[in-house]
């Protein structure tokens, strides 16, 4: 039996029932990760000997029927931004290179409540700022599928460590896309929340309006599994809303008879690859034969997202990555004084989007350009929040592309204005802080990947996870 | 849009030392990002809110109790400089 194809769900049935060892699933994804990961470089981090220990811990609870949770000994991975205590987190930064956080994430301490074991940290762009993890210190991660493309980005180290087999569920972060667009370039299904749904105490922030951690697995039921777990309030994350978290798991199984799906006309424009257009096509009969309806509907101020996004995150970054300056944590210079020593540890510790970056945001937040740039764009957000608003009101689902393309080349896209085009289909309900899953429903000519979003209003994850999960149930009976 | 000397500016804002090979294609680059910006001039925004945050919370407060977390050493050991007394030796600011 293969144990590192199975998914989350299978896994957790399988040990649960004891018919094999939380040590003996961890073993089979080490195997795999010693024999693979040299060519894809999808860790940062291998916590080997950890994740024996608490695999261990597993089977001792297993025995004595104390598991914690249909989590309990499966084995994840994280995303190198979200801070693990004693393990080294690095953010793909050389600034924090030999990091070692004093302090778990709530995420990471929601999984370890609930049993899981530990693999390792997982490659990111570089404080996740990038769409193809080639900003990360430690290089590009290779899309298992190809290794000559990109995963994505920026969670492109866990992504392909789903794809790879080398886990049965990771976390990631997305704040325009990261999780959503290497979840369709590595084609596996991936969840970004709503804005507030999950705590984001301990991970590292990019722009903190629009900052999300979410689940990325083989499956929207796996998604469901571990996001039931780490969804919630918590004290230490002020943004966190006080809201009930439903069993995913289950609502997930209902059907899709009486949903209503949008299609907006501004997302199916010149430019996107035919091979999207025929799987988004393809998904749609599928939802239609479940008993779905479609309506096309407009999201008519789409086109500002972008420019919106790179106003508002910037300018959010330079304040947030103001922290790194050499002096409490992270690698910091000498210097004469202390001005001396931030510049030279900047420049030192920060690489090229990282800084560019920082002076957009620096920039549109400057005496003279605040009105002109920051406080037009957050009145451009107003708009197109309101677009999904009213969209809601008629429809309780959207269906879309990811992005234009399948998974690119390393090294293809050097300007950074066409790298941030990548996200042009994910960043306005990034803006609007409502959810979006990213879900696989074909592959390419090239035998790329394609992956399907679909968002949903804010705190209906149950929603998009059932459409997602309705999609997957239904494309494995067709082959 | 944006000429050499202002990126030096806003760089010496952020604290980031730039070489002047780096200086040239910043300058370039933030060149092109500043005119794609331009696009959101076609938006109509004359009486719309600004919206800096999506979940409508406020005020978001806890009760006021000490908590000890027992880290201080550790925290303070995660820096680069010098420790002395529990403290991190940087150069004098006055």
């Amino acid at each position: 039996m293969n144990l590192t194809t199975k998914t989350l769900a299978e896994l957790s049935d399988l040990f649960q029932s004891g018919k094999v060892s939380s040590r003996e699933i961890t073993e089979a994804f080490l195997a795999e990760i010693k024999a693979q990961d040299n060519q894809i470089n999808s860790f940062v981090t291998l916590t080997e000997d950890l994740a024996r220990e608490m695999a261990d811990s597993s089977d001792s609870r297993r025995k004595n029927n104390t598991l914690l949770s249909p989590l309990d000994g499966i084995p994840i991975t994280l995303k190198d931004v979200i801070c693990t205590k004693g393990i080294k987190t690095t953010a793909g930064s050389n600034i924090l290179k030999n990091f070692i956080p004093p302090y778990d994430a709530t995420v990471w301490q929601k999984l370890k409540d609930a049993g899981v074991v530990l693999l390792g940290k997982t490659n990111t762009d570089e404080f996740t700022m990038g769409s193809s993890t080639e900003t990360s210190n430690i290089g590009v991660t290779k899309n298992p599928h190809d290794l000559t493309r990109v995963p994505g980005g920026s969670s492109g180290g866990s992504t392909a460590s789903i794809a790879a087999n080398f886990c049965a569920g990771t976390l990631g972060t997305d704040t325009g896309g990261s999780i959503r667009q290497p979840a369709h370039f590595c084609g596996v299904t991936g969840l970004k929340v709503s804005y507030g749904r999950v705590s984001r105490f301990g991970t590292m922030p990019m722009a903190s309006s629009l900052d999300t951690v979410g689940p990325i697995a083989k499956t929207a039921e796996d998604c469901a599994m571990i996001l039931s777990v780490i969804a919630g309030i918590d004290p230490k994350d002020s943004t966190t809303v006080d809201k009930e978290v439903p069993n995913y798991r289950e609502e997930i199984k209902k059907d899709i008879s009486e949903l209503k799906i949008g299609l907006p006309k501004e997302y199916f424009i010149d430019g996107i690859e035919s091979d999207i257009l025929e799987s988004i096509e393809a998904t749609k009969a599928i939802l239609k034969e479940l008993g779905a309806k479609f309506v096309e509907i407009s999201l008519p101020h789409t086109e500002y997202a972008v420019p919106t996004y790179y106003i508002v995150a910037p300018s959010e970054i330079s304040a947030n990555l103001a922290r790194f300056d050499g002096i409490r944590f992270g690698e910091g210079r000498e210097g004469k004084d202390l001005n001396e020593i931030y510049s030279k540890t900047r420049n030192q510790g920060f690489g090229d989007e990282v800084k560019r970056r920082i002076l957009i945001g620096t920039y549109c937040l400057s005496s003279g350009y605040y009105d002109a740039f920051y406080r037009k764009a957050q009145k451009v957000r107003t708009l197109i929040k309101d677009d999904f608003t009213k969209a809601f009101e008629e429809v309780d689902a959207i269906l879309t592309p990811v992005a234009p393309t399948t998974a690119f080349k390393i090294g293809s896209i050097s300007d950074p204005i066409r790298m941030y085009l990548q996200d042009i289909f994910t960043i306005p309900s990034s803006l609007a802080g409502i959810c979006g899953i990213s879900v696989p429903v074909g592959t390419s000519e090239e035998n790329l990947p394609i992956g399907a979003q679909i968002l949903g209003p804010a705190f209906k994850e149950e929603v998009v996870l059932r459409i997602a999960h309705n999609i997957e149930q239904n494309i494995a009976k067709d082959k | 849009m944006i000429t050499k000397k202002e990126v030096e500016h806003i760089s010496k804002l952020a604290k980031i030392d730039i070489s002047s090979k780096d200086l040239d294609m910043f300058t370039k680059q933030l060149g092109d990002i500043l005119e794609f910006f331009k696009k959101l001039e076609k938006a109509k925004t004359g009486h719309v809110q600004e919206t800096s945050q999506v979940t409508g919370l406020e005020n978001v407060s806890r009760p006021d109790e000490i908590e000890m977390s027992d880290i201080e050493e550790e925290l303070v050991e995660c820096t680069p400089h010098k420790i002395e007394k529990k403290s991190i030796k940087i150069p004098k600011i006055m």
